[in-house]
């Protein structure tokens, strides 16, 4: 069995295939009951009730949803650009999926355990801005342009100290392996030394997924719905899976990251694995959204003056403090 | 056998989508096309080994400097039919500087020769046992430290220079100093009135605002200085 799956073409083959699927599958499975989850929460924030119609508690609401989000017509306006504005979508959404190839979610389970895995997240994650510009573009209209120029320079301010923040937890780690990172955790989690880092990073988290306070993309009380203004049907269906993958991405990267992945607080219970992960990601999602139910949204020139004035020098300052911490301790992983 | 399909697969996209970028009528697909060559140069470097190299070109170029590229000629208004009236009349400019760049490269090439070790250091570039990211993190900051620096401090200078090129310091334009709203205190914005109980303000011959001294208006260096620009009036 193991050589047919190790050796032979169609064992190969048939081996990614079954290593996306049970990637992907449950990971569309999370992004329906994040959606649901969202409706909940919110609700519970705002003193109503939420989704409790269709099925149990509502539990059957998201594909109640799907199922009105795909009989509905597609409308493409007259004077977009077919192309593009069909590309745009389908963009976001793969994206999203792609970036889960390396996300490790136990020792050595992972799709594909590349040398650069940190690398590669950061390559994808600052791709997803290309979906929303493309969509804004290719929409011809002004709301949607004005929401693509809006994530177009939110995205690119943020990533700047986000790749801070992601250098000084590699000069801990010594290796780019996701793998790595988190088995350099065993001891303690990044998020108690590197606490500062942790916060940059979870915020920028908030504004490279254009989640509120930062939802300027989509601000509807000023840009009724930003860059996916023209979309209907599956074409913002897809918007709306990507942008909750996204969510689900990000936090999945804070707690490699940060929260030690698949690794229990001290070391319990290591048996669980990848349910510590679930529970992490289970979190910080839930963080995500009681932001969303408590915050106001970000006037645009406060969110420029929070990336590029408070975030990018601090992390570079908390870099170089931390680059010469673990010098001056001799605390550098692996020094030949 | 599978590497070679997919490098000539790679190395096809990546010069078609080259041409298309010279030959697009409409210039954000150039841009478009351009990020797609830029995709399949880093999908080059992942079969010849560099992933590191090809994960840098698609952060780097992809990720910022072609957004802000897209950004730019998204936000121009080009003229289509202006710029294309134009071709035949720098036609022979153009074509002049083209063919001095090619004898260039041909001149450059032909007197080529390669080192004595390059075919042995051509099958395995990076040392046995290390990651490429490793074998150039070490060529980068122990042998060409000083050279990498001052390829540093160039690129910080010319920064610095296109900020002073463009930065203009209107005279019109406010900004928010958040540091003078945080040391507001409520003295100075409220004031409480003993309005008689169901007369009000009117019965006290209507209410007038107390004169208060204007506060100074923040001076341009002061306010620059601490990287806010002007300050309200």
């Amino acid at each position: 069995m193991y050589e047919f799956f190790h050796d032979t073409n169609l064992g190969l083959v048939l081996l990614t295939v079954g290593e996306c699927l049970a990637l992907l599958v449950p990971l569309l499975i999370a992004v329906a009951y994040l959606t649901y989850a969202e409706r909940k929460v919110l609700a519970a924030i705002q003193l109503r009730k939420g989704p409790n119609v269709v099925g149990p508690f509502g539990l059957l609401q998201p594909f109640a949803d799907a199922l009105k989000m795909l009989t509905k017509e597609t409308i493409i306006p007259s004077g977009s650009n077919r192309v593009l504005f069909l590309l745009a979508p389908m963009l976001t959404f793969l994206l999203a999926m792609l970036a889960w190839a390396v996300i490790p979610v136990n020792a050595g389970w992972v799709a594909a355990d590349i040398n650069v895995g940190i690398l590669y997240l950061f390559a994808i994650s600052s791709l997803g801005v290309y979906g929303i510009i493309i969509a804004g573009w290719a929409s011809n209209s002004k709301y949607a342009f004005l929401g693509a120029l809006r994530s177009a320079a939110q995205m690119v301010s943020y990533e700047v100290s986000m790749g801070f923040v992601l250098v000084s937890v590699l000069l801990c780690v010594g290796s780019l392996n996701l793998s790595d990172i988190v088995l350099a955790q065993r001891h303690i989690w990044f998020c108690i030394p590197l606490l500062p880092m942790f916060v940059i990073f979870f915020v920028s988290a908030l504004a490279e997924t254009n989640r509120s306070p930062f939802d300027l993309p989509e601000g509807e009380s000023e840009i009724v719905a930003g860059f996916f203004v023209e979309y209907s049907s599956m074409s913002f269906g897809l918007f709306f899976l990507g942008e909750y993958a996204n969510m689900i991405l990000m936090s999945a990267m804070t707690s490699i990251l940060f929260l030690g992945g698949w690794l229990g607080p001290f070391g319990l219970l290591p048996q669980l694995g990848p349910l510590w992960l679930i529970l992490k990601i289970c979190v910080l999602l839930f963080l995500f959204i009681w932001i969303r139910g408590t915050m106001p949204r970000y006037r645009y020139d406060q969110l420029m003056r929070l990336g590029w004035k408070v975030f990018l020098p601090f992390s570079l300052l908390w870099l170089v403090l931390t680059a010469g911490a673990l010098l001056a301790f001799g605390w550098l992983p692996n020094v030949a | 056998m599978i590497t070679q399909i997919l490098f000539y697969l790679f190395a096809v996209v990546l010069l078609g989508s080259a041409a298309a970028v010279v030959s697009a009528r409409n210039p954000v697909h150039s841009v478009l096309f351009l990020i797609l060559a830029f995709f399949n140069a880093a999908a080059l470097f992942l079969i010849a080994g560099a992933e590191f190299l090809a994960m840098i070109l698609v952060i780097v170029y992809v990720g910022a400097v072609a957004v802000l590229f897209l950004f730019v000629v998204m936000m121009l208004d080009v003229d289509f039919a202006e710029l294309r009236s134009g071709f035949q009349r720098y036609l022979p400019v153009g074509a002049t500087v083209g063919a001095v760049l090619l004898i260039e490269l041909g001149l450059v090439l032909s007197g080529w020769t390669f080192a004595t070790d390059s075919a042995h250091l051509r099958m395995s570039p990076a040392p046995v046992g290390m990651s490429n990211t490793e074998a150039l993190g070490r060529i980068l900051y122990t042998d060409y430290v000083f050279l990498f620096q001052i390829a540093g401090l160039i690129l910080l200078v010319a920064m610095i220079g296109a900020i002073v090129l463009t930065l203009r310091r209107r005279k019109t334009s406010r900004h928010q100093i958040i540091r003078v709203q945080t040391e507001r205190a409520v003295t100075e914005t409220l004031e409480m009135i003993p309005a008689p109980l169901g007369a009000g303000v009117a019965s006290m011959g209507g209410y007038r605002r107390p004169k208060v001294a204007e506060p100074e208006p923040v001076v341009a260096e002061e306010a620059e200085a601490e990287g806010h620009g002007h300050g309200h009036h």
